[in-house]
């Protein structure tokens, strides 16, 4: 994180961009549509990773700033009507204002509370939307219908449904929270982060206002989250409770726990990785949650740095 | 029917739900209380004992109080091998890491609830109650096999509380539980006490989870809702206090029953949840604890 | 001259013990003032309550003309307040350069420059003599440098008020002498509270002394007077090893 070799991390990011776009070209069709959509996931690590692996707040509550993003956009098309940019934006909105009320009151526990918190405020926005099914669906969800999914500049228009728009549009999302996250982890508020999960008395003896500083990681982290949320909504046309639901507030730590914690290209790998092994062991089995269980065990008895934080302590220490 | 007939019977539907509630909740409380360990894989320890349940009875067959009786002993004793497994393999390695825990045990969660779909199937299956005397009141018939879980569940609670309070094996787990480097210098052998009370908290589940299968049902998924209710239990009663959690389950099995007789479910779980929540943000030793410190 | 901090009637109490019992304090800008006194005499309390890590039971505590007393840590260390741990913690897994970072870009006032911060940074671990260690985690030096980063951290915050906490515990002598150099260069610009064991280390720094008994202030002097002083002698000095 120091000043040490920016350019080299830079590079490194900017390569796996390249190597993402290039495999649009070569991938057969269904690793294709399966890559976008663990592009749009991965920003939901990403979310997740920025308080987790950063500030060391452990949530188990992020299904709901997906959820936000999700229902915020695809409410936004299906009920009101609203075009795709607006839909992307109320997404957003409401995934920032959620955020910004959870950490004020989660923020005043720590530890194991702060977990249970996030759990139970996540279950009362699941249960909310099942309550509310006239709107939302309920547990059945909705489908963004495919003649909403365009984006219009102008004369031309862009098709979010055609698989490659898709992908690039995937791809642009990715690329950017990416680079942000670079630029906000290697920057003085990443320190200030960092400082924090290492030991938050001192930092505050060091004159910062931790309170501010984590509410501010935790808008962030839920805004990403809810971002990656209204993508999903627009891209893959499929609004569904299932994803606001528990599940998927594990989904995002095990994913991140994988491919390292408070590594930038951790969540990616994370997410890739389990999504690869789910793909083949569903050929299997309906109970691939399974997998999900084992894996999670084992990273916290024998791997709890993950892949890349493993790889930086051991080869790569300049890897942020 | 009139209204006080109706809230009688409401009563007893809650009184009933509390008594279950409260020996699951203990289970999650005691583990809490001396290891400090959040079990989020409580639930699915609930769910074996009424799986095994099923699988007991009806392998056994006959009269209908014969299998049940074994599943009594049987199916909490096999959970709490399973759950002192658990602790030794995974609980134990991460020395009692209350974050890692955490997320070991909704690995767990995923194992035990995905094994039992694989080996057990989807079906909801049901338990056939060990005697079918009906107690006749004056307005209403009520299942005295119904009743008969309330006095089971108090006896067992009773029993707990003694065991806790008179006996030498209580005064170690209160020892380990008020500071376990000074009992493990007295010669208190701190990990097996550990072993044990994550067993015991996964058999009193087990246990509560037995008494009521045969008016509920053997599922897969059935964990989830008691893992919910025994989390607010233990938060709402002050966690690690017997006492109090004994008391937020009748509150919380009682007022389940009658909210649930004027709003939706779902609303009634999301007003409980909501609840709770700013209980532990803004009150976190409980309604009925005392600030420590 | 106005004095940099007073308190006035300040009282901590914890459950029945009274850490700190009523102290009036004042010190004046530009002074090096050791604070002594047996183990349990309400030092670190006092301290404490300074940097705003404890409330007190009762008082008030003004700095620089402002009473501070209700404000949180983190705005007093913005006023000038800094705090050096006794129990060295510094951040272990950080390079010593980012553990002096963080304070330095903080009091940075051309915000956004990457050169101004390497330098202010630079400078700190200059002073204290681990500039060519910077790229070292915190957590990999001696002890010794360790007790070195914490100062280093304190002086980048550009404090009006160091409050030093029994910074040479666990120094060898050589290190003693070089951390005697530093504590003058740093009372250049800067108001030293020092609480202190090593008594020559307090005779040589000290402009005065405050001694505490029982969490009250005893005595208060020059060094020449403190140690004639027969109260002091009989609670502390007398007892010393």
């Amino acid at each position: 994180m120091s000043e040490a070799s920016p350019a080299k991390a830079y590079a490194l990011h900017l390569g796996v961009i390249a190597l993402l776009f290039v495999l649009s070209f070569l991938l057969p069709d269904y690793y294709h549509g399966l890559l976008a959509r663990i592009m749009v996931l991965a920003v939901f690590a990403m979310g997740y990773n920025m308080l987790f692996g950063y500030v060391g707040l452990l949530s188990l509550g992020h299904a709901m700033f997906f959820g936000a993003g999700l229902y915020g956009a695809g409410l936004a098309v299906i009920q009101l009507g609203w075009s795709v940019p607006a839909a992307f934006a109320a997404g957003l909105g409401c995934g920032a204002v959620l955020s910004l009320i959870i950490g004020l009151l989660a923020l005043r526990t720590t530890g194991v509370a702060f977990m249970i918190v996030t759990m139970m405020f996540a279950q009362v926005v699941y249960l909310a939307i099942l309550y509310f099914a006239a709107w939302t669906g309920g547990d059945q969800g909705m489908v963004v219908p495919q003649p909403t999914r365009v984006l219009t500049f102008g004369a031309t228009s862009l098709d979010l449904t055609n698989p490659t728009v898709r992908y690039m549009a995937a791809l642009g999302l990715f690329s950017l929270v990416l680079l942000i996250t670079l630029a906000v982890v290697r920057s003085r508020y990443g320190r200030v982060l960092v400082a924090i999960r290492e030991n938050e008395e001192r930092t505050k003896m060091l004159g910062y206002d931790t309170f501010s500083n984590k509410l501010a990681a935790v808008i962030v982290s839920g805004t990403i989250c809810a971002t990656s949320g209204a993508a999903y909504a627009l891209l893959f046309g499929y609004v569904g409770s299932s994803f606001a639901s528990v599940q998927y507030s594990i989904l995002p730590l095990l994913w991140v726990l994988l491919g390292g914690a408070a590594t930038t290209l951790g969540p990616l790998l994370g997410t890739l990785f389990m999504y690869y092994v789910i793909d083949v062991t569903s050929g299997y089995t309906s109970a691939y949650l399974l997998i999900v269980g084992v894996a999670l065990i084992l990273l916290v008895l024998f791997f709890p740095k993950g892949i890349l934080g493993t790889v930086r302590q051991r080869w790569l220490g300049w890897l942020p | 029917m009139h209204f006080g007939p109706h809230l009688l019977l409401a009563a007893l539907e809650g009184l009933v739900t509390s008594a279950v509630l409260a020996l699951t909740a203990l289970g999650l409380s005691l583990v809490f209380g001396v290891m400090r360990v959040v079990n989020v894989a409580h639930g699915e320890f609930f769910m074996l004992g009424a799986v095994l349940a099923w699988a007991i009875t009806s392998a056994i067959g006959g009269h209908p109080a014969l299998g049940f009786l074994a599943a009594l002993v049987i199916a909490p004793l096999i959970v709490g091998a399973i759950a002192l497994v658990a602790e030794r393999l995974v609980l134990r390695r991460l020395n009692y890491n209350p974050e890692a825990t955490i997320v070991a045990t909704i690995g767990m969660l995923y194992i035990i609830q995905q094994l039992a779909l694989t080996f057990y199937g989807p079906e909801a299956r049901p338990v056939e109650p060990p005697f079918s005397y009906r107690i006749l009141l004056p307005w209403f018939g009520y299942s005295g096999y119904k009743l008969s879980i309330i006095a089971a569940s108090a006896l067992l609670l009773i029993a707990t509380w003694l065991v806790l309070t008179r006996t030498r094996i209580g005064l170690i787990m209160r020892a380990t539980q008020y500071d376990s480097e000074t009992a493990q210098a007295f010669g208190i052998p701190v990990g097996r006490v550990y072993g044990g009370v994550f067993a015991l908290g996964a058999m009193l589940a087990a246990i509560a989870a037995v008494l009521i299968v045969p008016i509920s049902q053997a599922h897969y998924l059935m964990g989830q809702d008691p893992l919910l209710l025994s989390f607010i239990v233990v938060i709402i009663g002050g966690l690690g206090s017997l006492r109090g959690t004994v008391v937020a389950a009748v509150l919380i099995g009682l007022s389940d029953g009658i909210i649930s007789m004027f709003f939706s479910p779902t609303l009634a779980k999301i007003i409980a949840t909501l609840l709770v929540a700013m209980v532990l943000v803004f009150r976190p030793q409980g309604l009925f604890g005392t600030a420590s410190r | 001259m106005t004095p940099l901090l007073t308190t006035k009637g300040l009282s901590c109490s914890f459950g029945g013990l009274r850490a700190v019992d009523n102290v009036d304090f004042t010190l004046m800008p530009g002074e090096i003032r050791a604070v002594i006194g047996p183990n349990g005499a309400g030092k670190t309390t006092f301290v404490s309550l300074v940097s705003g890590r404890i409330q007190p039971s009762s008082g008030a505590i003004v700095f620089d003309g402002a009473d501070i007393t209700g404000l949180p840590t983190y705005a007093r260390v913005r006023r000038g307040i800094a705090y050096t741990f006794q129990i060295t913690s510094v951040f272990a897994n950080l390079s010593a350069y980012d553990n002096v970072a963080l304070p330095a870009q903080l009091t940075l006032s051309d915000s956004r420059s990457m050169g101004a911060l390497r330098a202010g940074v630079m400078t700190a671990l200059e002073r204290t003599g681990l500039a060519d260690r910077a790229h070292m985690p915190a957590g990999q030096l001696s002890y010794g440098h360790q007790r070195l980063l914490e100062v280093a951290m304190g002086l980048a915050l550009k404090p009006r008020l160091l409050i030093l906490d029994e910074p040479t515990q666990g120094l060898a002598d050589s290190e003693i002498d070089n951390f005697i150099e530093l504590v003058r260069d740093i009372a250049k610009n800067a108001t030293v509270l020092l609480i202190e064991h090593n008594m020559p280390v307090v005779m040589q720094l000290a402009d005065r002394i405050t001694v505490f008994n029982a969490g009250r202030i005893l005595a208060e002097g020059t060094p020449e007077a403190i140690r004639e002083d027969a109260a002091v002698q009989d609670a502390y000095l007398g007892t010393a090893p």
